[in-house]
């Protein structure tokens, strides 16, 4: 009696009026199939996004895509699990058991429970039963995704090192080298948001966006910059390309999960696709308003405008992936931490001003000015200073440490 | 050039990346739906050889072997007979006795077809065929000869439709010593039995013109050019080369 009366209290903080009356049968029943719903939910997104891509990136290629299986070849992912399923499960000599077979769940349950926090729009009532349309919504929601996207990086980096084998190790070291760097701009554009519509929650970050126009939507608000910079960086912490040096084919081999096949292959192909779905469900939920859109006929329609929204920008996913090619590991490095990481914290530090008001706002952009140019300027130092060591190392090679022509001068 | 040059350089080419990739989604499909849409062929397809025969239904191979000592890669394996005087099989002296052809070793460079005297081995246009063990990759003389209307046999392995093996009868190639300039205009096989009764290409006699893309090759060219024009692939059609005698599409 005293543990309910301990989960009544904290459940009470979650804000969602199905707990309003208290813990009854009704309500924890309601909670599991709300778990398991969502939970189909991504899995089927997942089945439908794999098809989805393999669609539009023939499509972006001139090309059919797959059209066997099914209808149009819509089960063509139906096909594919399958295959994987059948498939011989081995585990290399060299692995570490144990953490070669948690490596693949570490990596798919966070990916699919950062969409618990995501508000699909609105409530629903079951049974006299009023209830969110959204798994959970903790006050503390959108640290909630930041918590996620961290364990992520351990699924990859123990998957690298716990298969025994060179390539994947090296694939992993690429990836937390990346996913660490770039969780710091993620952090920081994040901040931006929730400095904007002053609550970690998703629901309020959600209601901070209605308003007539999209002049109200994060994205707008925040004047572009931190939207932009958000996207670049969950695209890399994704490993999406242009950013997937982690499993580059070319040079890795297949990366991290090289040394997996079967079912735990299937586990990092779908959570690869769950972190897909759920971060453009993030970056619709932070940046475009979530569930918010006109009414039709008076009704509302969130789930279905979130549904439109989500379809787009994982377009736009395919779009990117079909026409950029992957960035060189000093470009990746270059990118977040001398480019994305001080205009992350430049935008965070001027939107914090103007919320304060104008006077803030102005200084705020003449300090990020001013800071902006130093740093500018000590990069171009360093590539000064390093392009001197390196016309120095030559004139090394070229007449010897002495300074006098060597023997092998050339004639 | 400093870091906002770069910038401002590359932006605008970032984005016009997009658009390029943005529009491909709309331009026809360079591809074909395979099994269900086939190309037309080139002329010139070395598909699978068909033994074939006179109006009469007597074999046109002879057994001179001719085709086994040129094959290069040593796939024919040719006995000769001497004909039954009672039921000759070919009118001539001896016949094939035995014809078998190993399809895991030929590389289809019609050479054999070349070397016929009699014009009994050709090579069709089908290729559509997956044997699952080596015996099926040999085809024997049974399985070679065309039927009593020309056609050659679909074998079980084998997976073409009807209207498929049209143009069955290789084309002539310009090597070869029909191609001369007093034959032109002749049609090159005997058109007693077997499909691909044609007139000899133009232009053979021309000794310089001799590697001429033939008139489908062409159609197929333009067709994938067409689709693949503005799309970065330079799919201009395919200069010919100016013949001896001046004439611009080597008609002499």
């Amino acid at each position: 009696m005293i543990a309910q009366k301990v989960i009544a209290r904290e459940v009470s903080g979650l804000g969602d009026p199905l707990f309003d009356h208290g813990l009854s049968l009704a309500v924890w029943i309601i909670l599991v199939v709300k778990a398991v719903a969502i939970f189909a939910l991504v899995m089927g997104s997942v089945v439908f996004m794999v098809m989805y891509e393999r669609k539009a990136v023939a499509y972006l290629g001139v090309r059919y895509g797959p059209n066997r299986a099914g209808p149009n070849g819509w089960l063509q992912s139906v096909a594919d699990g399958t295959k994987l399923l059948f498939k011989e499960a081995f585990t290399p000599r060299g692995a570490d058991k144990v953490v070669y077979k948690i490596a693949p769940y570490l990596m798919m349950v966070p990916a699919v429970l950062a969409f618990s926090i995501v508000p699909l729009g609105g409530t629903i009532t079951v049974a006299h039963h009023t209830t969110d349309l959204q798994l959970a919504n903790p006050p503390w929601g959108i640290l909630f995704l930041l918590m996620c996207s961290g364990i992520s990086v351990y699924g990859v980096m123990l998957a690298g090192w716990a298969s025994g084998s060179k390539y994947p190790l090296l694939g992993s070291v690429r990836a937390s080298a990346q996913l660490v760097s770039y969780e710091a701009v993620l952090g920081l554009t994040t901040a931006t948001v929730v400095v904007v519509s002053s609550s970690l929650r998703t629901t309020a970050i959600v209601a901070a966006q209605h308003g007539p126009f999209l002049y109200h939507w994060n994205f707008l608000r925040t004047a572009i910059i931190p939207f932009a910079v958000f996207s670049i960086a969950i695209t890399a912490e994704m490993t999406r390309p242009p950013f997937d040096l982690v499993e580059a084919e070319e040079e890795l081999s297949g990366g991290y999960n090289l040394e997996y096949a079967s079912t735990d292959f299937m586990w990092f192909y779908l959570a690869e696709y769950a972190a897909l779905v759920t971060n453009s469900a993030i970056i619709v939920t932070l940046w475009f308003g979530g569930p918010d859109g006109p009414r039709i006929a008076s009704h509302s329609i969130g789930p279905i405008w979130f549904v439109i929204k989500l379809l787009i920008i994982l377009y736009i996913y395919v779009w990117i992936r079909a026409t950029l090619p992957r960035l060189r590991y000093d470009q990746l490095m270059d990118l977040g931490w001398k480019r994305l990481i001080p205009l992350g914290l430049a935008m965070l530090l001027i939107v914090a001003g103007f919320q304060v008001n104008r006077k803030w706002g102005l200084i705020a952009f003449g300090a990020a000015v001013v800071l902006g140019l130093l740093l500018w300027r000590a990069i171009d130092v360093g590539h000064e200073a390093s392009a001197l060591e390196a016309e120095r190392d030559e004139r090394v090679t070229r007449n010897g440490p002495m300074g006098r022509p060597s023997q092998e001068a050339p004639r | 050039m400093t870091w906002s040059d770069e910038l401002a350089r590359l932006l605008p080419r970032f984005f016009r990346g997009f658009v390029i990739t943005g529009r491909l989604p709309f331009k026809p499909r360079v591809t074909t739906l395979y099994p269900e849409v086939k190309r037309p062929k080139p002329e010139r397809f070395h598909g699978r050889h068909v033994l074939n025969r006179y109006e009469d239904g007597m074999e046109k191979c002879i057994g001179c072997e001719l085709c086994a000592g040129v094959c290069p890669a040593r796939c024919i394996y040719v006995r000769g007979a001497d004909n039954p005087p009672d039921a000759p099989v070919s009118p001539g002296e001896r016949y094939g006795f035995i014809y078998e052809i190993n399809f895991l070793r030929c590389i289809h460079c019609d050479m054999c077809v070349e070397a016929c005297p009699t014009e009994a081995i050709t090579e069709s246009k089908l290729f559509e065929w997956s044997f699952v063990n080596r015996e099926d990759a040999i085809y024997t003389k049974s399985e070679l000869l065309v039927d009593d209307e020309g056609m050659p046999q679909q074998l079980p392995w084998e997976d073409w439709k009807p209207g498929d093996e049209r143009n069955t009868s290789a084309w002539v190639r310009a090597t070869s010593p029909a191609g001369v300039a007093a034959l032109e205009g002749e049609p090159m096989w005997s058109g007693e039995l077997g499909h691909g009764v044609r007139p000899a290409q133009k232009g053979q006699s021309v000794p310089d013109a001799a590697d001429f893309p033939a008139d489908t090759d062409l159609s197929i060219r333009e067709m994938v050019s067409g689709a693949l024009r503005g799309i970065g692939v330079d799919g201009t059609r395919p200069t010919r080369r100016r013949s001896v005698t001046g004439g611009d599409e080597g008609t002499p």
